[in-house]
């Protein structure tokens, strides 16, 4: 069935993020013969229409209002039911991003509609929508469709495929009003994220649990992905380790920290509990050391090591030298 | 000033992966026997972020809402125990089965009903469903401001300020009053209630309202009032069997691991 399909796009430097990639393509699929649609907003918006076109959007509703730069929730949603209610859209699809989240409940109860949350899989069954989700701290999945129109849905980040870029592809550009007004003020700002490679780029993720004792595990599992190289290995930790303060927040693994899918995940004296694992799962082989020949993580993982971190780790970093 | 903390029993999500059900012919989890059910524990921490204003500042009043069955008195009790001054529960029939929708609409209908409330604290998820909407749709219900996934609030002079955990790092906010916020487990732990207060919270009556009492009607709420239709609840499947790599030291296994690693080209 046809549906028109609008994404809320995320720009990041030389224009949209591989997630709004990602959602173009989904929308593609959605669409089924309607319009595919995009918001982009942002002083940089317009330049990064043009990679939306070539991601499968065929308008781009964009307002390079420079008040959109910093996401303020409020003001976005009211930019983004504009686009909704000029493109009919049928379905709503935006990332689980810091974004999507604030977005996506704010656009759904003032459209009197519904959001499904953090979907991970989006399909046509027969005509109707159906989305699927994780629940329960990543023990169960859970499939829903919708009772009212628009169907919104947040997406996590490479849980769908982008279409191939359809090389110099163009589309309409609709401008969308400037930002109105904001209750919310934005006072302040803190960047914290780690150096170099991110966590969600990285292709070797490495990360540290409770089992490390204290903060300075933490260094035996940096020296590790230092060992395997500063260009392929980022360190995670789970939120035990990130509750007691022995590693950033922004470095956290799981439902309520980073969702990684990187092809190797190492787990250093990490239990492998459900919302852990929700974070790490996709990743293509994952690999577990732990003093604990029970402990869940081994259900998950391809290979593991029973025994310390203490005397494993550092023979790791040795055999990875030779 | 006065507060809601809005607070959900849900079955505990400790309980051990080989120890979770489901019902397919329900669509629900199988309570696992002998796991009691417990407060979720963002709602925990919601509690714990209004506490601290009230110890700082004169006169706040801190009501727990729940929206549940009779068994959610045990949620209203902990966070009474906690330092809470009036328990709530909306108990009906009629509000089974519903969604984050219909959720927000009993909520926001019952913090209307209360009539003086200057803030709504909530947790950044419920536990069970991880969904993370409900304190967005009461904000949007009341017409509020809200910010989500707060590590810090504050509350004075008429405005609410908030530190927001991003993916990127921390943001501060500040808005006015009446306002929503979300909470995350980086404010730190909630406190543990004495025995004494438990026993003093034991004590307190909890106000119940049904669906009656706020003026639902009864098709606008729970399964009927649902916008989000549950289709299929199911235990994904996790990949094969794990390979323990063999040793009698640490540096034999390490060498083992490493050399299949680099025979299956990851490495
Ligand atoms: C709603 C909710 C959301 C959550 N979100 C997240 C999330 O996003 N991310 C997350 O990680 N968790 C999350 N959790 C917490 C999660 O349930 C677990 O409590 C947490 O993941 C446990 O962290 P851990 O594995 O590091 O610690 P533990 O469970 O304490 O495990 C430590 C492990 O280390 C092993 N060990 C101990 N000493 C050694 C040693 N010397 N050498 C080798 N191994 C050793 C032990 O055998 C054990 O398996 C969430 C929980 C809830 C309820
Ligand atoms: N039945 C309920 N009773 C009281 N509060 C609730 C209920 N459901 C959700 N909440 C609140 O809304 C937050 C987010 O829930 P959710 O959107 O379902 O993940 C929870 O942490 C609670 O603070």
């Amino acid at each position: 069935m046809a549906r028109n399909v609008l994404v809320v796009g995320e720009l990041e430097a030389g224009g949209i993020d591989s997630t709004t990639a990602e959602l173009l393509g989904a929308a593609s699929r959605l669409a089924d013969g309607g319009d595919v649609a995009v918001t982009l907003l942002g002083a940089r918006s317009a330049e990064a229409a043009a990679g939306a076109f070539e991601a499968g959007a065929a308008r781009a509703f964009v307002s390079s209002d420079a008040g959109y730069d910093e996401f303020r929730p409020d003001q976005w949603a009211e930019a983004v039911r504009e686009a909704v209610g000029q493109s009919s859209a049928d379905v709503v699809l935006m990332a689980q991003s810091s974004a999507g989240r604030d977005l996506g409940p704010r656009l759904a109860f003032g459209l009197d509609t519904a959001v499904g949350m953090d979907c991970i899989a989006l399909e046509d069954d027969a005509g109707t929508l159906k989305v699927t989700r994780p629940c329960y701290g990543g023990n169960a999945n859970a499939t829903y469709s919708f009772a009212t129109a628009p169907a919104i849905a947040t997406v996590r980040a490479k849980s769908q495929d982008p279409l191939p870029p359809r090389e110099g592809a163009s589309g309409e550009l609709v401008e969308l009003p400037a930002a109105g007004d904001s209750r919310t003020q934005i006072t302040g700002r803190e960047l914290a994220v780690a150096e170099g490679l991110q966590l969600q780029d990285a292709p070797i993720v490495v990360s540290g649990g409770r089992g490390l004792g204290g903060p300075e595990g933490f260094g035996v599992v940096e020296e590790l992905a230092a060992t395997i190289g500063t260009d392929k290995a980022a360190v995670g930790a789970s939120r035990a380790a990130c509750d007691l303060g022995w590693y950033p927040v922004s470095q956290q693994v799981g439902l309520t920290g980073k969702v990684v899918t990187p092809d190797l995940y190492v787990a250093i004296a990490i239990s492998g509990a459900s919302q852990h694992m929700a974070g790490c799962s996709g990743s293509k082989t994952i690999v577990a050391v732990n003093r604990d020949p029970d402990a869940n993580i081994f259900k998950a993982s391809r290979w593991g090591i029973v025994g310390d971190y203490k005397e494993v780790v550092p023979a790791l970093i040795e055999a990875l030298k030779e | 000033m006065h507060f809601v903390v809005c607070a959900k029993q849900i079955p505990d999500p400790e309980t051990p992966p080989s120890a979770f059900r489901i019902d397919a012919s329900t669509n629900a989890v199988v309570p696992a026997p002998g796991i009691a059910p417990v407060l979720s524990q963002f709602d925990a921490i919601a509690a714990e972020a209004a506490l601290r204003i009230k110890e700082a500042s004169e006169d706040v009043k801190i009501t727990v809402v729940s929206m549940g069955q009779e068994s959610a008195q045990a949620a209203i009790k902990q966070v009474l125990a906690m330092g809470a001054d009036e328990g709530l529960l909306l108990d009906d029939p009629a509000f089974l089965g519903g969604d984050s929708y219909t959720t927000a609409r009993v909520l926001s209908t019952a913090v209307q009903k209360l009539g003086d409330v200057d803030a709504v604290f909530c947790g950044r998820q419920a536990a069970d469903w991880d969904m993370g909407q409900v304190g967005l749709g009461i904000a949007t219900l009341l017409g509020w401001p809200a910010a989500i996934i707060a590590k810090d609030v504050q509350v004075t002079d008429g405005r609410m300020s908030a530190t927001r955990v991003m993916a990127d790092g921390f943001e501060s906010v500040d808005m006015p009053l009446p306002a929503v916020v979300t909470v995350s487990n980086e404010l730190g732990d909630p406190r543990y209630p004495k025995l004494q207060q438990i026993m003093r919270a034991a004590r307190k009556t909890v106000t119940s309202w049904s669906a009656a009492d706020l003026d639902l009607d009864p098709s606008t709420v729970g399964e009927a009032g649902s916008r989000l239709k549950l289709e299929r609840l199911f235990i994904p499947e996790v990949g094969g069997e794990v390979e323990l790599i063999d040793g009698d030291t640490a540096q034999e296994k390490a060498e083992g691991l490493v050399a299949k690693l680099r025979e299956a080209k990851i490495l």
